[in-house]
């Protein structure tokens, strides 16, 4: 158990760790009130961060999400209020468009070749512009009541947010440790050519990687426009770091072929818990970027010498 | 390809060698000249002497930081980090300069500062063998929050006029773009004629091969990551000194800015090629199409799906011809 899943047990004595201590800081900390809200503020980070674990265990990384939300974002806005769409027409659109976005992701890595750090460098660049130029800087406001309930409102007492979230991490962690798809992915991201030569599926499983990342980026937008009900078009700028650092934190090796579900949620949670608990004990939002920063440096420092002493 | 042909110059062999070894350098070169004729035929004021110095000058200082990061993507690594520093270090020069410390230390302390603050990465990177993208990550989100945390968020403002070297000219040309052009050519000739400076070439193309020569890789890999540092403190000296003021943020996308202009310039993010002619003259190219936008009335917005669209293309033609030249060898 240690042995195969060390990684992950450090990180859930890590979170644990960090919940006793900001319980102490603060008497608001472990309340439910609390805790279910935090659940709500980490929905649209931790579904593309589900999503870019399978990117990372291929092999690859999208450094387009945050554009990519930012450009669904306002494609909500302007398809509703300016085109005159139906908003439950434009919820439906929208996920078409995060996919497209995420294909033509693919598109560049597998068909044209390009490495996909610089393939998504060059379609965050140009996402983000196109929702700037599309939107004008100019923000949509309001929303119908309705539609604000998917990211406000509760269902049987807990968030939308949680329902959804639950939802999708059992359908990931289903998919990337139990399924052929999901071993298909490894194998990639472990060998690429020898994935090719053991007949898998290899192109068909990296598009689908890349447009599941562009999909959940699409209904990332559609959380967080409903739950702030305002779209803007530099909505999701850094989105990319926080996912990353997460999935990384998670102790999904960025070269790929290893990773799992469990570690990335306890990497979501362990940077949430920070976030909040250090807020609510008075340190300013900065104070813990760079304790987030220390916490990744460190647990790839303390990730790269236990490997070494187990390849000696 | 760049230190493996040997072929004598000589006559027309020696053009077509140039031709084909800067051939990326010269279409960035041409794709500028193009703007600037185009445009300044639809609206003269876009080569004014005004705007011209606004679009050179003011942006020197990325072509600067673009001359460390092309060293570090030659290598195969990368620096997501490099918006942050420059951010942390004009803070810290711009401090000293409000303190009464003497001017020279206000610009020589980021240069050293750039240094060592990247030397951390540079050994997390090649000891600890952590691959650069996140050692960097993790760098950035400690320098962004440590200069907010530091600060406050507050502005460093009457700075004295000495201190503003951006402002001051040489031989009538702004300063910014006096160092920008000597940096870029010491720079260059440095990576195409020192042993060095080719060395890098070789770890990027192979590593196993550098090692097997003879060179310390992961000595050269942190070595690089310093001057890179140092180039970042050069770039600040530029970017910190042209208002008077300096905020506790850096311009958002700072190192994409960067990152871009090294791969538009015909660096490869492969590693093992690309020059800092090409990266300097690439955010050049930026900066042109930026301004260009303005004056044939093209809303500011657009500029960044045009930037992305110019990534993608530049790397499309890149790998095409890569396909041709395997072919033909």
């Amino acid at each position: 158990m240690l042995k195969r899943h060390g990684h992950e047990t450090v990180l859930a004595g890590l979170v644990v760790i960090a919940l006793v201590v900001m319980s102490f800081q603060s008497a608001q900390f472990l309340t439910t009130g609390n805790m279910l809200n935090q659940g709500r503020l980490m929905a649209e980070v931790a579904l593309v961060a589900l999503a870019m674990t399978f990117v990372i265990v291929s092999g690859g990384i999208d450094l387009s999400v945050g554009s990519t939300m930012g450009l669904c974002a306002i494609l909500t806005g302007v398809l509703w209020q300016n085109m005159g769409l139906p908003l439950g027409v434009v919820l439906a659109i929208i996920p078409l468009i995060g996919l497209i976005c995420g294909l033509f992701n693919g598109f560049l890595i597998i068909r044209v070749g390009m490495p996909p750090l610089i393939a998504t460098l060059g379609t965050l660049a140009l996402y983000r512009g196109l929702a700037e130029g599309i939107s004008q800087a100019r923000s949509v406001r309001g929303y119908p009541e309705w539609f604000a309930a998917i990211g406000q409102g509760s269902i049987l007492g807990l968030p939308t947010q949680i329902w959804i979230l639950g939802i999708a991490l059992i359908v990931a962690g289903v998919i990337l440790g139990l399924t052929r798809w999901g071993r298909t992915v490894q194998a990639i991201g472990y060998s690429e050519p020898a994935a090719h030569f053991a007949g898998l599926p290899v192109n068909g499983a990296k598009y689908a990687v890349y447009a599941v990342s562009g999909l959940a980026a699409s209904l990332a937008a559609i959380l967080f426009v409903s739950r702030v009900s305002t779209t803007r078009s530099d909505m999701g700028t850094g989105l990319e770091l926080d996912v990353i650092t997460a999935v990384v934190l998670g102790g999904t090796s960025i070269f790929g072929g290893r990773g799992t579900i469990i570690g990335t949620a306890l990497g979501l949670i362990l940077v949430q818990v920070l976030k909040n608990g250090l807020s609510l004990a008075g340190v300013r939002g900065d104070g813990t970027l760079v304790l987030i920063g220390v916490v990744l440096v460190l647990t790839l420092v303390a990730g790269a010498f236990m490997e070494n002493r187990v390849r000696r | 390809m760049i230190g493996s042909t040997t072929l004598p110059p000589s006559g027309t062999g020696a053009v077509r060698r140039f031709l084909r070894e800067y051939g990326h350098e010269i279409l960035v070169a041409l794709a500028i000249f193009a703007l600037l004729v185009g445009v300044g035929l639809y609206n003269p004021r876009f080569v004014s002497a005004r705007n011209l110095t606004t679009i050179f000058s003011g942006n020197a200082y990325i072509a600067v930081a673009a001359i460390g990061m092309t060293m570090v993507i030659v290598i195969r690594e990368i620096d997501l980090s490099v918006g942050a520093l420059i951010g942390v270090l004009a803070t810290i020069s711009g401090t000293l300069a409000v303190s009464g410390a003497p001017i020279w230390v206000a610009w020589t302390v980021p240069i050293v500062a750039g240094a060592a603050i990247n030397a951390i990465s540079g050994i997390l990177v090649a000891y600890a063998r952590i691959p650069s993208i996140v050692v960097t990550l993790g760098m950035m989100a400690i320098l962004q929050g440590g200069l907010i945390t530091a600060t406050g968020g507050t502005w460093i403002s009457n700075l004295p006029p000495e201190y503003l070297l951006a402002k001051m000219t040489v031989f009538g040309l702004p300063m910014p773009l006096v160092w920008a052009i000597v940096l870029t050519i010491l720079a260059g000739l440095w990576m195409r004629l020192s042993p060095f400076g080719r060395s890098l070439y070789l770890i990027g193309g192979n590593a196993e091969a550098a090692r097997a020569v003879g060179i310390e890789v992961p000595r050269r890999i942190v070595a690089v990551f310093m001057i890179h540092g140092a180039f970042a403190g050069l770039a600040t000296l530029l970017f910190a000194t042209q208002l008077q003021v300096i905020q506790s943020t850096t311009p958002p996308n700072l190192e994409l800015i960067v990152i871009t202009s090294a791969v538009i310039g015909g660096v490869s993010i492969l590693g093992g090629t690309g020059t800092v002619f090409g990266s300097s003259l690439a955010a050049v190219l930026f900066a042109t199409i930026g301004s260009a936008l303005i004056f044939v009335n093209v809303s500011a917005y657009w500029l960044r799906a045009f930037i992305g669209t110019l990534i993608l293309l530049t790397v499309m033609a890149d790998m095409l011809r890569r396909k041709r030249t395997m072919k033909g060898a």
